[in-house]
């Protein structure tokens, strides 16, 4: 990226995010304090919100539930509409970031072709998760307690035991764990309100699921890695891998290029943490390996999602040749056609871009780090630095080029705005090149001193597997 | 609530729960800060198939002990002085989520940074037992955080661990 991106990309904020994100602010504000005691404000951020997605096929149904939200009669139904139209709204704050992107970065997306399936019927174990959020959107952020966390326990065990539920499972976990640790939330000094209202209002769509997942098409091909990214709570964690698959692979639009997310996932606990949630991904060597020793991949017969999202099966890959992340985002990611957004994803967290950032120089300040190009500074967010990968904050510090994915977050004016989240760096160490990637210790660490502080705390893998052997079986 | 605070509440991606710290988990293989208790599970010393489970709640420091079996542990009576398991307990939980957030969590009036469990009972003073012991949700906490060991692991995507990023927590 230039600085001239850089500089469309900070001062060219769409028209109408502001105003987008203020309904958004407002609604969440009211539900801080629950829709079941709503107040004056409260009342006119759901009318706001009702107004915001007026001229859309949601228009009528939404205003009719905040008529009935508004004087009292709270249901299911009417929650459910209340983050069809929160989703709506975000989704087109979306849908203006990713425009300007794409358009920035002169990158070509695919239309989503894919036909909408109409909602399957939610079975019980969806239902009894609807009527727990239902209960936290009445009650209010501020008015959870150790009860009501308590109350997901249920329908969190059933969903957890269906892998065809994993999405929402681990969405609800995720915020049940926030919950659970910040109860009783009313001590808390400030309230995570436009987060918690993204992971009750996805939540909430996911309880009305879809008939079907979207038909894969299948691919094959050469699959050239550009990085990691990895994703976790206390009880899951996932490792997406950006690559661009290589025109020729079969499918629709089989002449070009296409960047493709694999992602494998896996349960854990929170204990698990650092290098060895690896081990926990152990049964794909082949992708690890590619990780780990920076291989192309040869891949056969893959299912490819509309979402760019490739369904690993480790035996229909195989190791190839040595390939260079960064000469891959050099050569390829300019020319690769991005995938299409499913409709339920877009929200401004799924913006994740592979860009290439080189010949700038590293800024440190109150404001942490920062790359300047060309005299535009974009922020690096090392916050999203995984305890899994070699690279650091330090490290960072001294680099000449990085790979990260560009994301956005917050608001136009308070920001932050758009950063990268590095995911592979290059950096000139006593006067030798150093290249370090997220999937560098996918076999293990390379670091003596990591492997070291690894084995000082022991096999927490294995050493949880044996209490379980011992205690749940019985 | 300042500038910061709100432009905060604005925000995706913010991290409410941090990162555990890697720590050895044979002796303690769950302690966690939830309904209102430090609480978990301890390895007993001379039993394999057995383990204690410990708690220690926030602000009114009732404490329990007892075995998986609900046997009540010999040493806890109350008073100025905490069993073994939680002591053990307590130090366990200092390594994952450091003294500052235990202490706090706790609402423990001390400005003195806490850096092992004993010390967290001497500013504690005098404990009470808990008049009803929570040993059997705590170790059915312990039990379903064990059974994530068991969940199949998965290829399809999950766009919703998009809101957790991963971090290094302390390394």
């Amino acid at each position: 990226m230039r600085g001239a991106q850089l500089d469309d990309l900070r001062d060219g904020v769409p028209a109408g995010v502001a105003e987008a994100l203020a309904v958004v602010d407002r609604f969440d504000q009211a539900m801080t304090g629950g829709f079941g005691r709503l107040d004056p404000q409260g009342t006119a951020a759901l009318a706001e919100l009702a107004g915001a997605v007026s001229a859309t096929p949601l228009g009528a149904a939404a205003a009719e539930a905040v008529d009935k939200v508004t004087a009292g009669s709270v249901g299911e139904e009417q929650l459910l509409l209340l983050a069809a139209a929160r989703t709506a709204v975000v989704g087109a704050v979306h849908d203006a970031l990713r425009d300007r992107l794409d358009g920035t970065l002169g990158r070509d997306r695919a239309q989503w072709t894919a036909p909408t399936t109409a909602a399957a019927p939610a079975d019980g174990r969806l239902l009894a998760a609807r009527s727990w959020l239902a209960e936290l959107a009445l009650a209010g952020w501020r008015n959870v307690d150790h009860d009501l966390v308590s109350a997901s326990q249920q329908a969190l065990t059933a969903l957890l035991a269906d892998p065809t539920r994993r999405r929402i499972a681990v969405l609800l976990d995720g915020l049940a764990n926030e919950l659970r640790y910040t109860s009783p939330v009313a001590t808390m000094e400030r309230i995570p309100a436009r987060r918690w209202a993204d992971l009750w209002t996805r939540s909430m769509l996911l309880t009305s699921p879809q008939s079907g997942p979207a038909a894969p098409e299948t691919v094959s091909g050469r699959l050239l890695i550009v990085g990691a990214d990895v994703q976790e709570h206390a009880t899951a964690v996932q490792m997406q891998v950006h690559a661009v698959l290589e025109a020729g692979g079969g499918g629709s639009d089989a002449d070009r290029s296409r960047l493709v997310r694999v992602n494998v996932s896996a349960a854990k606990v929170d204990t698990i943490v650092g290098p060895v949630v690896w081990q926990l991904l152990a049964d794909h060597p082949v992708l690890l390996a590619a990780l780990a020793g920076r291989l192309s991949l040869d891949v056969t017969d893959l299912p490819l999602l509309p979402g760019g999202d490739l369904l690993w099966r480790d035996d229909q890959a195989r190791p190839g040749e040595p390939t260079d992340p960064f000469a891959v985002a050099r050569v390829q990611l300019g020319e690769a056609l991005a995938p299409a957004v499913p409709p339920l994803d877009r929200h401004p967290v799924a913006i994740a871009e592979p860009v290439l950032l080189e010949g700038y120089t590293v800024v440190t300040d109150d404001d942490g780090l920062g790359f300047e190009v060309d005299g535009t500074r974009v922020a690096v967010d090392v916050d999203r630095l995984p305890g899994c990968g070699p690279i650091t904050t330090e490290l960072l510090a001294k680099s000449s080029a990085c790979i990260g994915l560009l994301r956005w977050d917050g608001d136009a004016a308070a920001g932050p705005g758009w950063s990268v989240q590095p995911i592979g760096m290059q950096a000139t160490v006593k006067r030798k090149q150093v290249d370090l990637h997220t999937g560098d210790w996918a076999q293990g660490p390379t670091d003596p001193k990591v492997t070291k502080a690894v084995a000082r705390s022991g096999d927490s893998v294995a050493m949880l597997r044996e209490r379980a052997g011992r205690l749940l079986r019985k | 609530m300042d500038a910061d605070d709100a432009a905060w509440q604005r925000r995706s991606m913010v991290r409410v729960v941090p990162t555990a710290r890697p720590r050895k988990l044979a002796k303690v293989p769950f302690v966690e800060m939830a309904d209102g208790r430090l609480q978990g599970v301890v390895s007993s010393g001379s039993d394999i198939g057995r383990v204690y489970v410990s708690s220690v709640a926030a602000g009114s420091y009732e404490v329990s002990c007892s075995t998986n079996n609900n046997r009540p542990c010999g040493g806890l009576r109350g008073g100025d002085y905490a069993c073994n398991h939680l002591t053990a307990l307590a130090d366990e939980a200092i390594v994952q989520y450091g003294g500052d957030r235990v202490a706090r969590f706790l609402r423990l009036e001390t400005n003195d940074e806490v850096t092992i469990g004993n010390e967290i009972f001497w500013a504690i003073g005098r404990t009470t037992l808990a008049g009803t012991s929570p040993a059997a949700a705590v170790f059915s906490r312990f039990l379903h955080h064990l059974s994530y060991l068991d969940l199949p692991a998965a290829v399809e995507p999950l766009p919703e661990l998009s809101w957790f990023p991963a971090g290094a927590g302390a390394r």
